[in-house]
């Protein structure tokens, strides 16, 4: 068709007319400043290779800190009993599985953003997606502690895995709480082998330039023997792809998973099939809240703003506005069931959520935060300003915390019976617990951010207009249009 | 600086590799075999202060085990005899036999003979040694051949697995009530005219039983289990109470 067109015109006028529509139709590039291969190697590998800032000392002595009082009351709880927790009957789940739900929601935008985007071809998720997977690895390992502590004897958590044994039992695999185990350890280990494959590439860089002899001799064995050949990279991208298309299901059924430890149960406000994609959505939202607290802060430390530009901020809040949407439609589906489905439990559930001793957190958490304050996202300058963006991401944060809270505790602290009826409070060593695993979360965070490449260089420099074949460096060499211009944008 | 890896590192992964996967391999293979009940409770033979020969007592002079473990039938807890026991018939057969000194010691003294027990029930397992006797459980099943035993071992491994493996398929074990303490008795003795018209058998047994030469554990267990209505509890508070 283009062939035909242009034939018929002067190759003067069409190139006129080129030129005009590349103005109006070029998108924002996805890297800005007209930055090149070797500015983008500098500042990010430059992380790593200078001295750690003093800030970064600070925020890692405040945030080891809080992961060893974290550490501590697990010891404790440990050695106590789970009694030491602000747990008892009616209420047998309360922070433990709240904080579990919360963490590995958090790890599901990392794995959205480095699988299913990269099936899609979504460019712009190379200037996010290593921080985005390293985000993943230490919220599954906070989300993994709770379980594994809650079950008061740890040292019998081993009978979660199938191991043949003396005492002639095995895991009942008709319990959802079993095939938490199998999801969550299967998720955990593909994030790790997705997230070390994207960063070989870069690790050969960091290897190439190091000074020191320890750096080099650590680089190097992670790099594997990275050499940049035309075979390394071929194998490399192979492989990529295959992990991307082995955590595609990870994204829909880890989270379909942990819903399911609800949702198999007879409690009135659990016992729901909206659950599996509720918890979806709800997680890619917290996840993507997530990735914005922690990026939006790094990159203004270390002046990435032509990388994380307020283009993928402004994509990113678009997906908190959509995931947002859709876990308001089921806040709003599971009043409207409660009340077509005539069930009386089911009904006083959903009213006790909203006027019952736990209202608050409906009208704050559900209402306000979930709800109310990403409806900013409708409109492009809010998209535009990071205050407000900030500002949304941390409702969006303590929200979906909230959330999980109601539906766990709000689930069973009226039982059927009204003599069985209870409030749970949480102790101490609850709420440290809890921060401690923030001070983890932070501290592995800061680690990462200190020791490798925090936004993946290899893949950045792919999506630059440099990388594409058909780049000329002067926009007058042959069709700069056609190709060139839309290579180089998203 | 330049790249300082020699040439035999590329290689070196896989041989960690390998080294890893043998080491896994037979550590769990070693645990798998060394650390089980099956090998570290089998053949436990300690030496007793008085070296009682169960052999002599039951296959030469013909006596019952429950003539010393005389609660066995009737209590949770399956005695060990008390030195009066003994001294029944050692006041008058062997008074004077030096092997029977710790046992003289005892009598005078009141302080009982220390033994030194061999198979051992944890505290958070309940076990009734009166429901599995009366249910044609024999002591053979648990304990092996006593009868035979000049010093007694630990025959079985008694690990949960064990026990489960019964409690499942009790019919491999189960016999007429009345050769329960018969350590000798074979699934063969048994005269099936006999043990039907006592028994009965099987409701969809594919044959007449009673005409059978011989019957074997699995028709033998099956009727009686049918019989006696057995359900051994498969829960955990079966046996963790």
């Amino acid at each position: 068709m283009n062939g035909s067109t242009t034939s018929t015109v002067p190759d003067v006028i069409a190139a006129e007319a080129s030129a005009s529509v590349e103005r109006k139709l070029a998108r924002v590039p996805l890297v800005l400043s007209n930055r090149n291969f070797s500015w983008i190697t500098e500042r990010i590998a430059g992380v790593n290779e200078g001295a750690a800032p003093r800030w970064w000392w600070v925020t890692f002595s405040i945030s080891s800190l809080v992961a060893a009082i974290g550490l501590f009351c697990l010891g404790y709880q440990i050695s106590t009993g789970v009694g030491v927790w602000g747990l008892n009957h009616p209420v047998g789940w309360a922070w433990d599985i709240t904080n579990f739900v919360f963490w590995i929601g958090i790890g599901h935008a990392g794995t959205l953003i480095s699988a299913i985007l990269f099936l899609l071809r979504q460019k712009w998720r190379t200037s996010i997606n290593r921080a985005a997977e390293a985000m993943t690895l230490f919220a599954v390992i906070c989300a993994a502690i709770f379980p594994g502590v809650h079950v008061g004897r740890v040292w019998m958590a081993w009978f979660l895995a199938p191991v043949p044994n003396n005492y002639g039992i095995w895991p009942n695999f008709r319990s959802p709480l079993l095939w938490d185990v199998f999801a969550v350890s299967t998720y955990f280990s593909v994030s790790v082998l997705f997230w070390y494959t994207g960063l070989i590439p870069d690790l050969g860089t960091l290897r190439d330039r190091a000074k020191g002899k320890l750096q080099k001799l650590l680089y190097g064995i992670f790099a594997l023997g990275w050499r940049g050949s035309n075979r390394n990279w071929r194998h490399y991208e192979m492989a990529y792809l295959l992990l991307a298309g082995l955590s595609t299901p990870l994204v829909l059924s880890v989270h379909s998973v942990v819903s399911f430890d609800f949702a198999t149960s007879v409690i009135p406000s659990w016992h729901t099939t909206i659950f599996p994609p509720y918890f979806v959505a709800g997680a890619i939202f917290g996840g993507f809240a997530m990735v914005l607290t922690l990026l939006i802060p790094a990159r203004a430390i270390y002046k990435l703003h032509d990388i994380i530009t307020p283009g993928h901020v402004d994509k990113m809040a678009k997906i908190i506005l959509l995931t947002g949407t859709i876990v308001s439609y089921a806040y709003a589906m599971e009043f409207f069931i409660a009340w077509y489905s005539g069930n009386q439990f089911e009904r006083y559930s959903f009213y006790n959520r909203i006027f019952g001793p736990y209202w608050w957190y409906w009208w704050v958490g559900m209402l306000f935060c979930n709800f109310v304050a990403p409806q900013l996202f409708w409109f492009k300058r809010f998209r535009f300003n990071i205050y407000i963006v900030y500002f949304v991401c941390m409702c969006v944060n303590a929200g979906m915390w909230f959330e999980r809270f109601i539906i766990i505790v709000g689930g069973i602290h009226r039982d059927f019976l009204p003599s069985s009826w209870g409030m749970f409070h949480a102790t101490w060593v609850d709420i440290w617990t809890f921060i401690g695993t923030f001070g983890i979360f932070m501290s592995l965070f800061l680690l990462f951010i200190r020791w490798l490449p925090m936004i993946a260089m290899s893949e950045v420099k792919i999506v630059l207009p440099e990388a594409d074949p058909h780049h000329h460096a002067t926009p007058e060499g042959h069709h700069p249009v056609a190709a060139g211009g839309m290579e180089r944008t998203q | 600086m330049a790249n300082f890896f020699p040439r035999w590192s590329n290689w070196l992964p896989l041989k960690i590799l390998v080294c890893a996967g043998v080491t896994v391999t037979a550590l769990t293979a070693a645990t798998w075999y060394y650390a089980t009940p099956k090998y570290t409770r089998v053949g436990y033979e300690p030496i007793q202060p008085n070296p009682f020969p169960h052999d002599i007592h039951v296959q030469q002079l013909g006596m019952d085990c429950r003539y010393c473990h005389s609660f066995v039938d009737v209590a949770a807890h399956s005695n060990i005899p008390d030195t009066q026991t003994c001294m029944a018939c050692h006041s008058q057969v062997q008074k004077d036999n030096p092997k029977l000194e710790p046992v003289r010691v005892s009598w005078k003294t009141g302080a009982p003979v220390e033994w030194v027990q061999i198979h051992r029930t944890p505290d958070f397992t309940y076990y009734n040694h009166a429901a599995h006797v009366n249910r044609g459980i024999s002591c053979h099943s648990c304990h092996g051949q006593v009868n035979e035993m000049r010093v007694v071992h630990h025959d079985q491994p008694h690990s949960m697995a064990w026990c489960l493996d019964c409690h499942r398929n009790p019919e491999n074990h189960l016999r007429p009530n009345d050769q329960v303490y018969n350590l000798d008795w074979k699934p063969g003795d048994v005269n099936p005219a006999e043990f039907v018209a006592k028994y009965g058998q099987p409701k969809d047994a594919k044959e007449d039983f009673s005409k059978k030469q011989k019957l074997t554990q699995q028709e033998i267990g099956q009727t009686l289990k049918e019989r006696w209505n057995i359900q051994p509890p498969l829960n955990c508070q079966g046996c963790h109470r």
